[in-house]
């Protein structure tokens, strides 16, 4: 579905993605696991074309992304829920939902993406004329899951979803990212807390300062002996 | 009583203009973060333009709105599209001195072409008034354009909360990186932003135009009025704009009526100093983090 080869890419001077290979096949959650400053979020932000690769090659179901502006990966379905959540602070909720669904052709499905969306998240329901920069940050997390299915996403791309999040929320998200899988989203999660989205992944890959050192399985990355000492403090 | 009643309803029939070309400025500061240095001088243009087919065509300087706004629109599109979408990312002062040069450009252009006199528009109803009682009068033409502004206010303000073309320009101006991600095509609602803020200042000139002299210079004092009333109001903020406008038109007026009007700049100037000093993001601003 989605498939990644020899990409590079520089922000100025420096360089922080090397050859980095990556494919996520229809119906699979993919883990890309790292610390801080690997390279994770920043292949995302190549995918979404929110920058321009170096070079290698960036193709989603035989359509060649590295030449396609942001907007229109969108429309391809491949929808990404940021860093940090970005939610659109003055808007309500319910509006930051219209937004998710802003493409055209998602529009016609909003009402039932709202009812799918309220489904998952009631508490979303509840706050829906709440603007979004006075929510929690759980709510915020909810809300921009929430928005990015609003666009009918074929892939879902989701950056450290579970950041400043408690304990008790992290495992509620993991396990919502796990069920709007089984409902036939295909997921590439990118995340620091190592333990959880490898739990959940069908494969997974490990990147160190921007290049993919490792690949395999979720639960065979678990017992991988470099994985429990990097990153899982056994 | 009856002075301060006549002063509060001019000031507010020409605050209404104000607004207009304080929404506009505001409206391209919030979806690009550019400065537009040449809104005076777009509006400028849109007196010209009242002018022109008053003259040459003598279409009314408020029906000439149904062609101006619409035309000051592609103007800003165009100006949006070929230089200003190509420097959203450079530093500041580049911005700064390209959109200072494209006023000067404007102002000189127009210069060239009709000369630096003074026109005017006369029309029959330039200096009638009518009675309101009580010894206030109300200028025709002030109201009129009062009433176009108020209609093209509200129909901004629906446009922007209830359409998905007005949201996603909001959506721009609160997160740019996340409206990509939202599908939204960030470009085009520059160019619909700068489109909509130049027919705002082309329509505020050709609402001025039968009270005011036209030359090819006058763009400066808007300009410096539209920072006035945009910083007063919130950087970025419509509704701000709005209630900056409407305050510098009262302030103006009053000031006017009560000290002098040699001394209304200076009124307007230490109110937008106290207004800074007490609430340094403006009215309806949020401080930025």
């Amino acid at each position: 579905m989605l498939r990644i080869e020899k990409l590079n890419f520089s922000y100025g001077d420096l360089k922080v993605l090397w050859d980095v290979d990556l494919e996520v096949k229809e119906g699979e959650i993919v883990t890309v696991v790292g610390a801080n400053g690997a390279g994770k979020s920043t292949t995302l932000k190549n995918i979404s074309r929110l920058v321009k690769p170096d070079s290698g090659a960036l193709t989603f179901d035989g359509q060649d992304l590295s030449r396609l502006p942001s907007h229109r990966v969108v429309e391809l379905g491949v929808v990404q829920v940021p860093e940090g959540r970005r939610i659109f602070p003055e808007m309500t909720v319910m509006e930051n939902l219209r937004m998710g669904s802003y493409v055209k052709g998602t529009r016609k499905d909003r009402e039932r993406n709202v009812e799918w969306v309220f489904d998952l998240f009631p508490r979303l329901q509840e706050r829906q004329k709440q603007l979004g920069g006075t929510m929690s940050g759980g709510e915020q997390q909810m809300l921009a899951i929430a928005r990015g299915l609003m666009a009918n996403p074929k892939l879902l791309l989701l950056d450290e979803p579970s950041l400043g999040l408690s304990p008790l929320l992290v495992k509620n998200i993991f396990d919502i990212i796990t069920g709007i899988n089984r409902q036939g989203v295909t997921i590439l999660l990118v995340e620091q807390n190592v333990y959880q989205s490898l739990r959940i992944a069908h494969r997974a890959y490990v990147m160190e300062t921007g290049r993919v050192v490792l690949t395999g399985g979720g639960q065979e990355l678990l017992d991988n002996e470099h994985v429990k000492k990097a990153f899982l403090g056994m | 009583m009856a002075v301060f009643l006549q002063s509060l309803i001019s000031g507010i029939l020409i605050g209404g203009v104000y607004a207009l070309i304080g929404i506009g400025l505001t409206l391209i500061f919030g979806v690009m973060r550019v400065i537009n240095f040449a809104h005076g001088d777009i509006l400028m243009v849109g007196m010209y333009l009242t002018y022109i087919l008053f003259t040459f065509a003598g279409i009314d300087p408020f029906v000439s709105v149904l062609i101006s706004f619409p035309l000051m629109f592609i103007f800003g599109g165009f100006l949006q599209k070929v230089f200003i979408n190509r420097v959203l990312n450079a530093v500041a002062q580049n911005q700064i001195l390209l959109t200072i040069g494209l006023g000067l450009i404007m102002s000189n252009t127009v210069m060239l072409i009709f000369t630096s006199d003074y026109k005017i528009i006369t029309t029959s109803y330039s200096s009638s008034t009518f009675q309101l009682g009580g010894g206030v009068s109300v200028s025709w033409p002030l109201l009129i354009s009062f009433l176009i502004t108020s209609a093209i206010t509200a129909v901004l303000y629906w446009f922007l909360l209830k359409t998905d073309t007005g949201q996603a320009i909001r959506a721009t101006a609160q997160d740019r990186e996340a409206a990509q991600l939202m599908g939204i095509n960030v470009k085009r609602m520059s160019i619909i932003a700068f489109g909509l803020g130049s027919a705002l200042a082309g329509t505020a000139g050709a609402l001025i135009s039968p009270t005011y002299y036209i030359f090819p210079q006058v763009g400066s004092t808007f300009t410096l009025k539209a920072f006035v009333i945009t910083v007063l109001g919130g950087m970025g903020s419509v509704v701000g704009a709005t209630l900056g406008g409407v305050l510098i038109g009262i302030t103006e007026s009053m000031s006017a009526a009560y000290i002098s009007s040699g001394w209304k700049d200076v009124v307007v100037f230490s109110l937008f100093l106290l207004v800074l000093l007490l609430k340094p993001s403006g009215l309806m601003g949020k401080s930025r983090t």
